[in-house]
């Protein structure tokens, strides 16, 4: 009786803590968010009425929105495609017979497992002031002129992207490199033998063969990226606000702004909301283009 | 009957990266292509440019504030280091001791909460029968998908409702569970427990906990080392809820050194330095006690992906 009753619970009981948890603290601030976006909701006043879709009108005309949305995307763009090709070239170097491979694969777990928010206070000063940053007096020392890197809105992104390249550059080319040893060698024997080039191998074999791995590093590091928020919140030292014109406030900068500063949770849900759904579309063109690729062959 | 009368099943966590094989002999072209004096050129750069921003983090933190802006950069190490850290754990704006505790407790209850809880339903859901078993397993792959942070303000207004705000609670609550370590888990011991192992034990009495907890869980050990650093070094490095949800006189370490970036008027690199090492240490001990391992995960990740 006893243990008829174990056998047919037991199973629930088990998954039971998981769902609960992920219920309560995922599944229903998901859905809530919707809710909340819906409303005038302040810190102090709570939910303070319904509003429709104002919060969203809103944001549609808000300037700042726009803004913060160019800049995530703008970084993104510039971090994530010279991280993927580096981490592909990267893997391909250590494709090959090596001294200390070991070595070398440790290296480029280092930065991964490292405190972002530590690193991001060493580059905020590599980069950093208008003279004294490490880049801009070796740029000094060579007689160029200093780069403004928290000024200029393009040069910032620059400073945001390398923080971000340096974290995950190594993590990528791991991927890529226990894909590049699952690859066939006679594809590149073959290949030897009809005398094509190293760099043409790698072009025209190596990243087609690789291109379900190189798809699903784009996936992951978009949602990764559509949420950045610590290095350019520690790189601008001055809140939320992502410079002094606001050249390197991401969304999620945005939201963080608009909840602490401004208290407006109503609105910070709404943008928080329409940066799930930027996400999702991200993903799915993602999913979209590799079908489409995969029909095409 | 106990797991050590039955022949010891594959256990892919414990392997190093797997070397790709050599071409045995007399097969006319080699298998892996030659490494020439450029790629060695290129591996070396990037170990500087890998290992440089930590080193001089750690450089400047055993020196004073000039450190910082010198040119060329502090290379070795100096002797203020003991100076550095007695001003770091006095600094009142920083509240660093707290943070550092704090972090510490997180960390380890989170990651033993998520080793825990996730073994248990990824044991249920691999090997016991049950109505709804296909659902609840498709149902831990799509939370997978879901991120978190987008619920960030309902977070916080049920975080005010439970009146945890500012309680460490609250950043331990949350991520007791993860759907990708009940994953992980669940794959883990579809490959390594057979099913005979469970009916042996089953007739000789044990209950289905019994069962979990003396027969699988002990062939899990791999499995829960990874899950368990992983979410270690994860919970310890969370930056963005600590900063919404907690306040600067019961901040994390992360939070801490936050604080000390943004409070100083100017600025003292030294103690930011030396505070930003303090809140990477527990993950450089990891990186050189298990990098290997971790270096492993991510590859195996990758094909399994």
């Amino acid at each position: 009786m006893w243990s008829r009753l174990d056998i047919r619970t037991s199973p629930y009981l088990f998954i039971t803590p998981f769902f609960l948890l992920f219920g309560i603290f995922g599944l229903f601030p998901l859905l809530y968010t919707v809710w909340v976006s819906l409303h005038d909701w302040s810190l102090i006043g709570g939910n303070e009425g319904f509003v429709g879709l104002d919060n969203f009108v809103r944001l549609a005309g808000d300037e700042k929105f726009w803004s913060a949305l160019y800049n995530t995307l703008g970084i993104f763009t510039i971090a994530v495609v010279p991280q993927l090709l580096l981490a592909l070239m990267l893997a391909d170097t250590l494709n090959r017979r090596i001294r200390f491979a070991n070595l070398f694969r440790m290296t480029l777990v280092l930065p991964y497992i490292t405190s972002v928010a530590a690193l991001a206070i060493v580059f905020s000063v590599v980069f950093g002031g208008e003279q004294f940053g490490l880049i801009n007096q070796v740029l000094g020392s060579i007689g160029l002129d200093p780069i403004s890197w928290q000024g200029d809105r393009y040069w910032s992104w620059a400073a945001i992207a390398t923080m971000i390249d340096w974290r995950w550059t190594g993590y990528n080319a791991l991927i890529y490199l226990a894909a590049m040893q699952s690859v066939p060698k006679d594809v590149y024997e073959a290949a030897d033998l009809d005398g094509a080039s190293r760099a043409r191998q790698f072009v025209q074999i190596t990243v087609p063969l690789l291109r379900p791995t190189i798809i699903f590093t784009v996936i992951i590091s978009t949602i990764g990226q559509m949420q950045l928020f610590t290095e350019p919140t520690i790189f601008g030292n001055n809140g939320y606000a992502g410079g002094t014109q606001g050249q390197f406030q991401t969304v999620m900068m945005l939201v963080f702004q608009e909840t602490f500063d401004y208290q407006n949770f109503g609105y910070a849900a709404a943008i928080s909301w329409v940066l799930f759904l930027i996400v999702v579309v991200m993903g799915l063109i993602n999913v979209w283009l590799t079908s489409r690729i995969k029909g095409a062959e | 009957m106990t797991a050590t009368t039955i022949e010891r099943p594959a256990r892919p966590h414990d392997e190093r990266p797997r070397r790709p094989r050599r071409r045995r002999s007399g097969g006319g072209l080699r298998r892996m292509r030659q490494a020439t004096p450029l790629t060695y050129f290129a591996l070396i750069l990037t170990f500087v440019l890998s290992v440089f921003p930590l080193w001089w983090m750690i450089v400047v933190a055993t020196r004073t504030t000039t450190a910082a802006s010198q040119f060329p950069p502090a290379l070795l190490p100096g002797g203020n280091l003991v100076d550095n850290v007695g001003r770091l754990f006095t600094n009142n704006s920083a509240n660093f001791l707290t943070g550092l505790m704090n972090s510490i407790i997180a960390s380890t209850t989170v990651a033993a909460s998520v080793v825990f809880f996730c073994s248990l339903a990824g044991f249920a859901l691999a090997k016991l029968q049950f109505k709804g078993r296909g659902f609840f397993t498709v149902a831990v792959v799509v939370t997978m998908a879901v991120p978190v942070q987008i619920g960030l303000v309902p977070l916080l207004i049920l975080m005010d409702w439970l009146n945890w705000r500012g309680d460490l609670q609250s950043v331990i609550v949350p991520f007791m569970v993860s759907g990708f370590g009940v994953f992980l888990m669940r794959q883990y011991v579809l490959q390594t427990i057979p099913d005979d192992l469970m009916e042996a034990a089953r007739i000789d009495g044990c209950s289905t906990f019994r069962i979990y907890w003396s027969v699988v869980l002990p062939a899990l050990r791999p499995a829960m080392v990874v899950l368990g650093l992983l979410t270690f070094m994860q919970t310890w490095n969370e930056f963005i809820w600590a900063l919404a949800v907690l306040t600067p006189d019961n901040p994390t370490v992360q939070f801490s050194i936050q604080q000390l970036n943004e409070s100083a008027y100017s600025r003292d690199f030294a103690l930011m330095f030396t505070g930003a090492t303090f809140a990477t240490l527990p993950l450089l001990i990891i990186f050189f006690v298990f990098g290997r391992q971790l270096v492993g995960r991510i590859m195996e990740g990758a094909i399994k992906a």
